[in-house]
């Protein structure tokens, strides 16, 4: 998979797309970066329209996804469509509208994944995140008609403070369903900058009790080593796949690197998709960054290992910057500091706080 | 020597890039990249095309090969894709209508 990621890079290829077919959603969950404002969605011609121009562009894995997806009466059609372009198609979704009959067809139509969002195997946990009473029960009855139509299924389990406590529980969930199980413990801000939702991130003590699972993280010693010399590879590489190989498309046709990294780079209703992706001045901006221009991040001994998000980055006010979701996680992960926090300490001293003996 | 009619598989995504075609199987994830003459019989599999036709009009012709041989490689090209789901082969034209059934099967 990396030498088709090199291959597209080299080509210029935008291999990965995440399509967002609406922000309206059936769940109201509180930690969700979008609005639920259905106003201005492209409709069906428009988005065959779009996947027909990343079909040309060469783009191969899409994801497909929300808001709910399935709360779009064509969305069958548009999944259809993509297959009949040969997209690997990826679907995200509750599930909770999956039934027997929408299970069916989309192993028809021969989707490679489902991944599902479950936050907790008690529904009184569950529920009380996604605000919709009964969903769990809903969800999971979604996923088994999933499996028992023989598609791979991916419980993401996103870890708050509300749920933290039940992340074993929703991994043998997956478990049992037979799902696979992926946990994640980044809350991002609001789309539009609201930073209000980073109150539900988990504490760094959490995170180390987390990171020092081996049922959650595999092989701990290997997950926590302290990050190798920061070489020539990371100085004169590229952060992440964002707007190099892979891009978001929003329900409104706007084209930004990443679904976390909200700076517009075009309109697919005013422009041609690959016109955006060749000649955008932000994605040409985002491209031009590599390990060495970061402002701390390049003198991090993290550089080469860090999660850095340049979303997150951008914003926290610069794409070239430290996101400090991610020093964080590195410093949790590894009891290394990183320059990022170090910067940080030396214009308010109080964040010294964060840094602490490792406890793994 | 009965003829052999190559179709594509549904159930696999697939692109071109750079000249290769990837193809990744839905069933196993698995990723598959064929080369520039497995591409050219990849992309004529339409199921009608006698892979005799193939290999005469666009693999000898474009790649100065000799008939025989090209098509003994093509021969095993193919069966190695179906094996691995990626073609579907039959000793006779595919309808429209019998392709779907195939993919279905």
């Amino acid at each position: 998979m990396s030498e088709l990621n090199q291959k597209a890079l080299q080509r210029g290829v935008p291999l990965s797309i995440h399509l967002d077919v609406t922000y309206r959603c059936n769940e109201r969950c509180e930690h969700c970066y979008l609005d639920h404002d259905g106003d201005g969605e492209m409709n069906t011609g428009e988005i065959k329209n779009l996947l027909d121009q990343l079909a040309a562009a060469g783009a191969f894995f899409l994801t497909i996804s929300g808001g709910e997806p399935l709360i779009r009466p064509d969305c069958f059609e548009i999944i259809e469509y993509a297959r009949q372009l040969r997209f690997n198609v990826k679907l995200k979704t509750n599930a909770i509208l999956i039934r027997e009959r929408q299970a069916k067809r989309l192993r028809e139509l021969d989707v490679e994944q489902v991944q599902i969002s479950v936050y907790s195997h008690r529904a009184e946990v569950h529920d009380g995140i996604s605000k919709v009473p009964g969903s769990l029960k809903r969800t999971i009855a979604g996923i088994r008609f999933l499996k028992s139509h023989g598609l791979k299924v991916t419980i993401a389990n996103v870890l708050m403070k509300g749920n933290l406590q039940d992340a074993e529980g929703v991994r043998q969930l997956a478990f049992e369903v037979g799902a696979h199980y992926t946990l994640d413990p980044t809350i991002t801000p609001m789309m539009n900058g609201d930073p209000s939702l980073l109150r539900l991130r988990i504490s760094s003590d959490s995170l180390r009790t987390v990171f020092q699972n081996s049922d959650l993280v595999g092989n701990v010693a290997e997950f926590c080593a302290p990050p190798p010399p920061v070489g020539e590879d990371a100085l004169e590489g590229y952060p992440c796949s964002a707007g190099h190989t892979a891009c978001y498309v929003s329900p409104r046709g706007e084209v930004y690197p990443c679904v976390q990294f909200p700076i517009t780079c075009g309109n697919v209703r005013e422009q041609e998709f690959f016109e955006i992706w060749q000649n955008s001045p932000q994605l040409q901006e985002v491209r031009g960054i590599r390990g060495k221009h970061l402002t701390t991040c390049s003198s991090c001994n993290h550089l080469g290992t860090c999660t850095r998000c340049p979303g997150l980055a951008y914003m926290e006010g610069n794409m070239r910057g430290p996101s400090t979701a991610d020093c964080e996680k590195s410093f949790v992960r590894t009891g290394i500091v990183s320059a990022g926090m170090l910067a940080a300490a030396k214009t308010s001293p109080s964040a010294l706080i964060q840094i602490r003996p490792y406890a793994g | 020597m009965s003829q052999i009619y190559i179709s594509r598989s549904n159930a696999v995504a697939a692109r071109e890039l750079g000249g290769e075609m990837m193809i990744m199987s839905a069933t196993d994830s698995t990723l598959f990249s064929l080369n520039e003459t497995a591409t050219i019989i990849w992309q004529a599999a339409d199921g009608k095309t006698p892979l005799t036709e193939i290999v005469e009009l666009r693999i000898c012709r474009e790649f100065d090969v000799e008939p025989e041989e090209a098509y003994r490689d093509a021969e095993e090209l193919v069966q190695e894709l179906a094996r691995l789901g990626i073609l579907m082969l039959s000793d006779q034209p595919v309808s429209n209508a019998q392709l779907e059934v195939m993919q279905r099967a």
